[in-house]
């Protein structure tokens, strides 16, 4: 028999047969290979399929009014994902970002957990790539304790301590360059935060901090609570 | 935002629905396609979330509950993919596959988590049997249609290429369990369930249910 390779794979992900780090691995490797992510269309779609051959028994009248009534209360309801701040991550974002990018909402949508992992393993990591490029810059914070670090292409990362946000609030990070700020990551604070900003820095732009409604916000409400001007 | 709504070909009356879903208050969302609801989903809006859920709800709700055998457990399973799909619809508009696809997917996808972490699974995955729904709804007529070409590509599948899916599929085994427990090694095990699935897309192709189409 022919040596068992990584596209066959595509089939046990279809099937949701992988445990959760050989499902890991697969989207790694289908975030980067065509001929599975083409495969991997029909193959889901034939897996689907067999969802058919099973017997239809009706579920209590009570299964709808509950999915309405949740759906109507639902808060963490986002009608349009951030599409574009998502495709707007650095080129040389990791391989774990280009999986969450590639993948889109059938990754975050079955298995919401693993997404938000992945997502902050790709923020991590593109902070240490940031933080160890050899010709970053580091500005100190005025207002906090921290650095901000600047690459040569632009991709920035912010370090700082500092108290948790209270509650319902979140700090958010500005890129402000001549215009109006730009948002640039969110975070919670308490500790050490190290912030992979998702936009990149201009040189002689200024990086700043301000409180605003947990989650972020699209325009700056709050103040400037600290930041660091660049050169 | 319009461009990434795939399948929408009446986007105009699409609106012009929904927008005069006050004053009429009567929409046939009937007539609507999946896609289309899915895009009304994303603009948070109800009744187009319950016309799936009576499009697939049962569908759904029986592969839960062969997967599960509990009731209780396989409406959780339902209710939870149904949130997804409300939450997450505006992320799908733009993606290539069928939006059943998806909220089938969805729903097998958090029943195998469930059998997995409430360890219920026993030996053999309950078998479906040959009971049919006696509706006439032309909803009912489609699913009892993909139904018979479903179980007959099933058939027409090599035993052990059809076993290795079923017990995935329906019960929620690893591949590393299915070897285990059939005691075979798990490359072969791997093979049985890719050939066998590619096999299972080309027979529902060949019996006119286009993978993709579904």
């Amino acid at each position: 028999m022919e040596e068992p390779s990584i596209h066959e794979q595509s089939a046990a992900y279809a099937l949701h047969a992988l445990p959760e780090n050989e499902t890991l691995a697969f989207e790694e490797h289908l975030s980067a290979c065509t001929v599975c992510m083409a495969e991997l269309d029909s193959l889901r779609a034939a897996a689907a399929a067999l969802a058919y051959a099973s017997d239809r028994p009706t579920p209590s009248a009570d299964l709808r009014r509950r999915i309405l009534e949740r759906a109507r209360n639902d808060p963490t309801h986002s009608p349009v994902l951030p599409l574009r701040r998502r495709l707007a991550l650095p080129a040389a974002a990791a391989v774990a970002a280009t999986v969450a990018i590639v993948l889109g909402v059938w990754a975050s949508s079955l298995h919401d957990s693993l997404a938000r992992e992945r997502a902050r393993r790709a923020a991590d990591s593109r902070a240490v790539a940031v933080l160890s490029s050899p010709g970053a810059r580091r500005y100190p914070l005025i207002g906090a304790r921290g650095t901000l670090a600047v690459a040569p292409g632009g991709d920035a990362a912010l370090v700082v301590s500092l108290r948790p946000a209270p509650g319902g609030k979140s700090y958010e990070a500005w890129v402000v360059a001549g215009g109006e700020p730009q948002p640039a990551g969110v975070f919670s604070g308490g500790g050490r935060t190290t912030l992979a900003l998702t936009r990149r820095v201009p040189r002689g732009a200024r990086v700043a901090v301000s409180l605003e409604r947990a989650g972020g916000v699209a325009r700056l409400t709050g103040t400037l609570l600290f930041g660091a001007q660049t050169a | 935002m319009g461009g990434l709504v795939r399948g929408v070909t009446e986007e105009s009356d699409l609106r012009v629905v929904a927008g005069g879903r006050a004053s009429s208050g009567v929409r046939d969302l009937a007539h609507f396609s999946d896609e289309a609801l899915l895009a009304l989903v994303s603009r948070s809006d109800e009744e187009a979330l319950a016309q799936l859920y009576d499009r697939y709800g049962r569908v759904a709700y029986g592969l839960s509950l062969r997967i599960l055998r509990d009731p209780a457990l396989a409406e959780d399973a339902v209710q939870e993919a149904f949130l997804t799909v409300w939450r997450s619809a505006g992320g799908f508009l733009a993606e290539r596959a069928k939006p059943s696809t998806w909220i089938l997917t969805l729903v097998h996808r958090r029943a195998v988590d469930l059998v997995r972490r409430e360890q219920r699974r026993r030996s053999s995955p309950l078998d479906a049997t040959s009971v049919e729904s006696v509706e006439s709804t032309e909803e009912e007529a489609r699913v009892r249609s993909r139904r018979r070409i479903v179980q007959e590509a099933l058939r027409q599948l090599p035993d052990e290429q059809r076993e290795a899916l079923e017990l995935a599929y329906y019960g929620g085994f690893t591949q590393s369990e299915l070897a285990e427990r059939l005691g075979l090694p798990l490359g072969t095990i791997k093979s049985r369930m890719f050939t066998g699935l590619r096999r299972l897309r080309d027979l529902l192709a060949d019996a006119g249910l286009d993978a993709t189409d579904l």
